[in-house]
């Protein structure tokens, strides 16, 4: 039987996500754990996360389990959700500067920051929160039978700005268009939550169990 | 195109039961918070919030087990409010699969919980329920214990205040409003959405769909939050989004 870990390190919604996952598993097994041996035997791995990054990052590493997400993302198909995403970057603007994981060159920044720029954005609440489009620039497996523009749940108050267009696999517009999605190789991350997001967010983990990780 | 207007109906939760009447015609038990939850999800409500309003706190775990029921069966986003007093009240809701929390008399109590709460948990978590009634021309002030106890706290800056500390969002409740369905007070949802950079939910008094695009566009909310008129069947979450959209607000249409 395949098996998906959630990575478990103590910060928010891991609940939600496993259950989520239960919820459209069909025959995988949904493991929740901190433990790396586990992470490492299972065949998905998905890094969950709400809070402040650099608690996720200390915590993370506290347990020894930055390495195993290194050599997860290499090998196994791996899902990054909202702060388990933002992880993944060089860096974020978080705390005056928090050094992330550095798996996808680019940075964090934050949206009020951005939007004081653009004037046309004028009262646009901070944190981003509520269901916005989710607009695909390419075609991924992970998008299978999720319409163009589907509306997913955000809630963050930071986004990710990676180096590379390339990486960019969805946008969302709010004052301007930031990345809603990554992917690069065996990773999918998204900064949306696909377990509140209803039915979407049910298909999107559920492409997510049989996906090969290839694209 | 962008971000939504949400719609959120409101559960007022006794000992794990649903009270104050939801009556929906096909409903096997209105009581049930599950059952509750999942109509609203299926009738397109974009978060749900609890209220728990268990007088006893022997029967604070109650919530933890709804809490954990609904959010294995309902994939969208939940708040639950009421006797939220310690950091670790948090930690258990947010365990239990909440999203999101209200605070209201412990942060007026003490502001600093708020911070606290914040800096542990995230700002995107921390909800901070205001309670205000008119006390004079464009003036609120901040009421508590169901609006029996005033506190001398102006609303805005009360709200500007919570924000700053770390308050994710705002519920906002007219307590002048609250039970009369004469509509939102819209000058004080829009006297604290203008005043704070976070979202502000407007609460208190909807007595039509109406109510809720008067709730958006005059009030300035993020998101309208409602009670009866959905509770008792009249109307679906559905209908609501329909005359939102029929007044130019972008809402997120259901896919099945």
């Amino acid at each position: 039987m395949a098996t998906v870990a959630v990575i478990d390190y103590g910060m928010g919604n891991i609940r939600s996500v496993s259950k989520a996952l239960e919820h459209v598993s069909g025959g995988s097994r949904v493991i929740v754990t901190h433990e790396a041996e586990a992470v490492l035997r299972a065949d998905r791995v998905v890094l969950p996360g709400v809070g402040a990054l650099q608690d996720c990052i200390s915590e993370l590493k506290r347990l020894g389990l930055d390495e195993v997400i290194r050599e997860s993302v290499r090998n196994k198909p791996f899902l990054g959700i909202c702060l388990g995403m933002q992880a993944l970057l060089d860096s974020s603007a978080e705390n005056g500067g928090t050094e992330a994981l550095g798996i996808i060159p680019g940075e964090v920044r934050h949206f009020a920051d951005q939007l004081r720029t653009i004037p046309a954005s004028n009262g646009l609440k901070v944190p981003h929160m509520g269901w916005n489009q989710v607009h695909q620039v390419k075609s991924h497996p992970m998008w299978q039978g999720i319409a163009q523009d589907s509306r997913f749940y955000f809630v963050h108050s930071y986004y990710v700005a990676p180096a590379s267009e390339a990486v960019v696999s969805a946008t969302t517009p709010y004052g301007f268009d930031f990345t809603a999605v990554i992917d690069q190789e065996n990773i999918f991350a998204v900064q949306f939550h696909p377990e509140k997001s209803q039915h979407a967010g049910l298909a999107l983990l559920s492409n997510f169990l049989s996906w090969d990780g290839s694209n | 195109m962008s971000l939504a207007k949400r719609i959120i109906p409101c559960l007022d939760v006794d000992e794990g039961r649903v009270v104050k009447g939801v009556q929906f015609v096909d409903i096997l038990d209105a009581g049930d918070p599950v059952e509750v939850a999942r109509r609203y999800d299926e009738q397109g409500a974009d978060e749900l919030v609890f209220l728990d309003i268990t007088a006893s706190s022997d029967e604070r775990e109650t919530m933890v087990h709804v809490v954990e029921e609904v959010a294995s069966q309902v994939f969208i986003p939940l708040t639950v409010g009421g006797g939220i007093r310690e950091l670790s009240d948090i930690r258990r809701m947010l365990n239990a699969g909440a999203d999101k929390v209200g605070i209201n008399t412990t942060a007026v109590n003490n502001p600093e919980f708020v911070r606290q709460a914040a800096e542990r948990f995230g700002s995107q978590c921390i909800v901070v329920a205001i309670d205000a009634k008119q006390v004079g021309d464009g003036k609120w002030e901040i009421f508590t214990h169901g609006g029996r106890s005033a506190t001398g706290i102006d609303a805005v800056e009360w709200a500007v205040k919570m924000a700053d500390y770390g308050a994710g969002e705002i519920l906002l409740t007219s307590m002048d409003r609250d039970g009369t369905r004469d509509g939102y007070d819209l000058a004080l949802t829009r006297a604290i959405s203008e005043a704070v950079p976070v979202p502000v939910i407007a609460s208190g008094g909807v007595g039509t769909l109406d109510h809720l695009a008067d709730g958006v566009i005059d009030g300035k909310a993020d998101a309208v939050l409602a009670a009866s008129i959905f509770h008792f069947g009249h109307h679906t979450v559905q209908e609501a989004k329909d005359v939102m959209a029929a007044r130019g607000i972008e809402v997120r249409a259901v896919d099945v």
